[in-house]
């Protein structure tokens, strides 16, 4: 199949930026949506440009690293799927396909389609685990937690720390990312000693990193290929109003 | 400059290790090393190469010792090493089913699947720290799978007949790494980690005959920086990559472990790679990376191929009776669960003969018909729905109405950096952990032992051993300016260079697939003397060819990712020949290494303990001289070699 493609290119951080033309006349429908950049990119080496900057790295939908906006959407088209996971078959052939970084005043990009998502990093240093130094645990079978918070824990836990909650987000706001993070730990027994200082040490630096408020539009959970639910962010709200409302 | 020869050297012995009784060789090794007071502890810099189960959770342990730890990783955060891929589970002697487990019958298997090519002592203990394993990560808040009574749940996996193998759905490995991740990133918030993402160690920077620093390249702004410390510490994973196609992710390489051994580190058993048998097949020519489907899907599913050869009728109109199921037929005793060399030779001899499945007839069946029949779709969606969903994305085919289709890929390394018990290199002061190291799998690696080896180093055994060489050594500090450090920079600028500077008219990706060819053909699930050899003719040739004609595009002042995979495929291909001599050299069939020439009459791998019933760690003697090697001979006292048999 024939697929024409605009992608972003910039040079840097302080380069302006624009999207440009590419023709790929030898795509194939059960190629990866990375495989056909990588068809682009050995083309243009060869013709002696500068091959499309983008992030990847495992290549099966967990590590977290693609980060890119196709037709407007975060990772793409189809629902609960990373971009590295997005096959050609959802496009038809002679489809133009408008490729951009993932876009939010807290994620300044880098190159091309690369941008930096070390505020993530930043925001669990700040309070997103739960302190256990090694050698200190006490036998697994100690505490039992019941399955449904189990379920639940994990389920939030999934998150792959990508972006895409916040390059779907109008406010370019990380709340599904730090609501997942709260309701991870915050259900499990072992999380309850730290739950208060963890939120409000987690909200202070999601908003030092310049990351938005939420209004409750909901595209971040429409957006997560991961499918967290968007109650992680009723979850983040219910226990920072506790964590900083009850006299302790 | 081809060559296929290669001298003996000294014999090499593991020293660290006490003898005795090896119930309690782990805690007589803990009293007996010195200790760092914990005022010295604070004054002492200790360097971490990757971010990975083994390298995350060493650098958190190391700082809440009150050590200085620098920790590097190439991908952009931390969180995103390829640890976090791994499905299955994590193995552990808890006994929690009360059906035979032990840490004895732990150590017993893991010998055992490890087909007698591992050292007693370390495997021993691994299997006593798999207790502490899982009590450590349910402290950290690892949101293992669950009963309705709030205890663990566990299930089995290939190659063990008890389930001791405690997992978070098919994302065992992302929730464990993000319990080291989230130690670390609380280390770096209180200071006792100094984070480095989007670094690559590209130089061991070596000082009176001990490790002490490395050359790092900052991947966004080019610039190349040495790093300085007591100790360095390499968690840099396998090398699977050397076959372009496998199951790691894009970035996975050997560099810094190469530089090591290019530096002095001996690099033991390189040809052990492990060929995962339930991976999706190949669908073409554009194909960059292959996706494992998770082990525990043999659970219950069936494997099985048309019992004639060239069958094309679709898999629901081929009846019971012309199915051949080969895996409970070959091996009736542990069926569909047999280890992963066997499932993967075994679908590789059927699809030999002609009965494979799919387009390109490498494939066989993965079937859960009956699963679902006996379970009901939702018991199977609840166990395996995120699986199933990767595998339909993947391949556009739905799984619960038609069988997948799978095919071996390569997985993982059981070869790597020699050390010792205390994962010492044989340069003082360069420790190695994880799937970089060489110590626990022997020739094969059980399921769910990875997660285990390299949480149960990072997290349990370097932060005890490492203070013995940092206590007992007087290191003075090393200037920025020292000759060595000097000559490392100057080295790694000179590489960066000349591989900018060569403009020839041949990518880096296409080198790096025909060297994977080259090497699946020739060192993969399948090993011959002719192969070999054809393979050592041609690996100094490909890699003449890349350095003189490869075409890396752009600057070394900027992030240039097509500079990265060039550094990068430039040490596999000198990789790549040592794994193809060592597996020339050892003539017999162990685990993973399946010699054609030695094999028992009904096609099974035949150990030859007599000649090889040792550790192949090989030295660097220059470029275009013979490698060296040097022999450990492995001694069994507690578990007694025989013929591995699961029939």
């Amino acid at each position: 199949m024939r697929l024409n493609l605009r992608i972003w290119r910039q040079d840097g951080p302080n380069d302006k930026g624009k999207l440009i033309g590419y023709r790929v006349d030898d795509a194939d429908e059960d190629m990866s949506f990375l495989e056909l950049l990588d068809v682009l990119n050995e083309k243009l080496i060869l013709d002696g440009d500068e091959p499309v900057a983008f992030d990847h790295d495992c290549r099966e939908g967990i590590c977290g690293a693609c980060s890119m906006v196709i037709n407007g959407q975060p990772h793409g088209p189809q629902k609960a799927t990373t971009t590295c996971q997005l096959h050609l078959r959802h496009f038809h052939d002679g489809e133009t396909i408008t490729i951009e970084p993932f876009r939010a005043g807290a994620f300044p990009v880098v190159r091309d389609l690369v941008v930096d998502r070390g505020a993530f990093d930043r925001i669990i240093a700040s309070g997103g685990y739960i302190s256990a130094p090694t050698g200190a645990a006490p036998d697994a079978h100690a505490v039992p937690v019941p399955k449904p918070q189990a379920d639940r824990a994990f389920t939030a836990a999934a998150c792959i720390g990508c972006g895409a909650c916040v390059a779907a987000c109008p406010n370019g706001s990380a709340s599904l990312f730090l609501g997942a993070k709260i309701t991870h730990l915050g259900e499990l027994p072992q999380g309850q000693p730290e739950r208060d200082s963890r939120v409000v040490r987690m909200v202070q630096a999601h908003d030092d990193e310049g990351f938005g408020g939420c209004t409750n539009t909901g595209e971040c959970a429409v957006a997560c290929p991961k499918e967290i639910p968007l109650d992680v962010i009723s979850q983040l709200n219910r226990d920072y109003l506790h964590a900083t409302t009850t006299r302790r | 400059m081809t060559y296929t020869d290669f001298t003996i050297g000294a014999p090499i012995a593991d020293t660290a290790a006490p003898e005795g009784p090896i119930e309690t060789r782990w805690e007589r090794r803990r009293f007996g090393v010195k200790l760092v007071n914990p005022a010295n502890k604070r004054k002492m810099k200790i360097i971490v190469v990757g971010t990975g189960l083994a390298g995350g959770s060493a650098a958190a342990s190391l700082a809440e010792l009150g050590y200085q730890v620098s920790s590097f990783c190439y991908q952009d955060s931390p969180r995103r090493a390829h640890s976090i891929a791994a499905q299955g589970g994590i193995n552990a002697a808890k006994n929690y089913r009360n059906d035979g487990d032990s840490v004895h019958r732990l150590f017993y298997d893991t010998v055992k699947g490890g087909d007698f090519r591992s050292r007693e002592s370390n495997v021993h203990r691994l299997a006593e720290i798999s207790l502490q394993i899982i009590d450590q990560c349910v402290a950290q808040g690892v949101p293992f799978a669950r009963e309705y009574g709030g205890l663990l749940d566990n299930r089995s996996f290939g190659g063990a007949q008890v389930s001791r193998t405690f997992y978070a759905k098919g994302q065992t490995g992302q929730q464990l790494l993000l319990g080291a991740y989230q130690a670390l990133e609380r280390q770096i918030d209180a200071g006792g980690v100094t984070m480095y993402s989007r670094h690559e160690m590209l130089e061991l920077i070596i000082v009176d005959g001990r490790a002490r620093g490395i050359v790092a390249r900052d991947l966004v702004t080019g610039e190349t920086t040495s790093h300085l410390a007591d100790a360095v510490v390499l968690a840099s994973g396998g090398y699977g990559n050397v076959f372009y196609l496998s199951t790691n992710a894009k970035g996975c390489n050997v560099t810094a472990g190469w530089r090591a051994h290019r530096k002095g580190a001996l690099f033991a058993n390189p040809c052990y790679t492990q060929i995962h048998p339930t991976c999706i097949p190949v669908s073409g020519d554009h194909q960059s990376k292959l996706t494992l489907m998770s082990e525990s899907l043999r659970n219950d599913g069936r494997v099985w191929v048309p019992q004639k050869g060239g069958d094309t009728r679709a898999p629901g109109d081929i009846p019971e009776a012309e199915r051949d199921y080969f895996l409970e037929r070959q091996y009736p005793a542990f069926g569909n669960l047999v280890p992963r060399d066997i499932a993967s030779r075994a679908a590789k001899n059927v699809c030999d003969a002609g009965r494979g499945v799919g387009p390109t007839g490498l494939g066989v069946y993965l079937d859960f018909a009956d699963a679902i029949a006996r379970l009901g779709r939702p018991a199977v969606a609840a166990k395996y729905g995120n699986l199933f969903q990767m595998y339909q994305r993947i391949t556009g085919e739905d799984p619960y109405s038609v069988p997948m289709r799978i095919f071996p890929a390569v997985h993982y390394t059981m070869g790597g950096l020699w050390v010792d018990y205390d994962l010492q290199s044989t340069i003082p002061g360069l420790f190695v952990v994880g799937e970089a190291n060489f110590s626990d799998h022997g020739a094969n690696r059980l399921g769910a032992s990875a997660l285990m080896q390299g949480l149960a180093d990072g997290y349990f055994v370097l932060p005890n051993t490492i203070g013995d060489y940092l206590a007992g050594s007087r290191l003075t500090p090393v200037a920025h300016d020292a000759p060595a450090v000097v000559a490392a920079e100057a080295d790694v600028a000179q590489r960066v260079e000349t591989l900018l500077s060569i403009d020839g008219n041949r990518t880096v990706d296409s080198f790096h697939r025909e060297l994977g060819h080259l090497m699946w053909d020739h060192c993969g699930m399948e090993r011959t003397d002719a192969g070999l050899r054809k393979a050592l003719d041609r690996i100094p040739e490909l890699r003449h060819e890349f350095w003189s004609s490869v075409k890396v595009p752009g600057s070394a002042a900027t992030l240039n990712q097509s500079l990265e995979k060039a550094g990068r495929v430039a040490d596999f291909l000198e990789l790549a020949e040592l794994m193809c001599l060592d597996a020339l050299h050892r003539t017999e069939s162990c685990g993973g290494h399946f010699r054609a020439e030695s094999q028992t009459d009904d096609g099974e791998a035949a150990r030859d303990d007599d000649h090889f019933s040792y550790v192949a760690a090989w030295g660097y003697a220059g470029e275009g001289n013979a490698p060296v090697l040097h022999k450990e001979d492995l001694q069994f006292t507690y578990v007694h070699p025989s013929q591995r048999s699961y029939k």
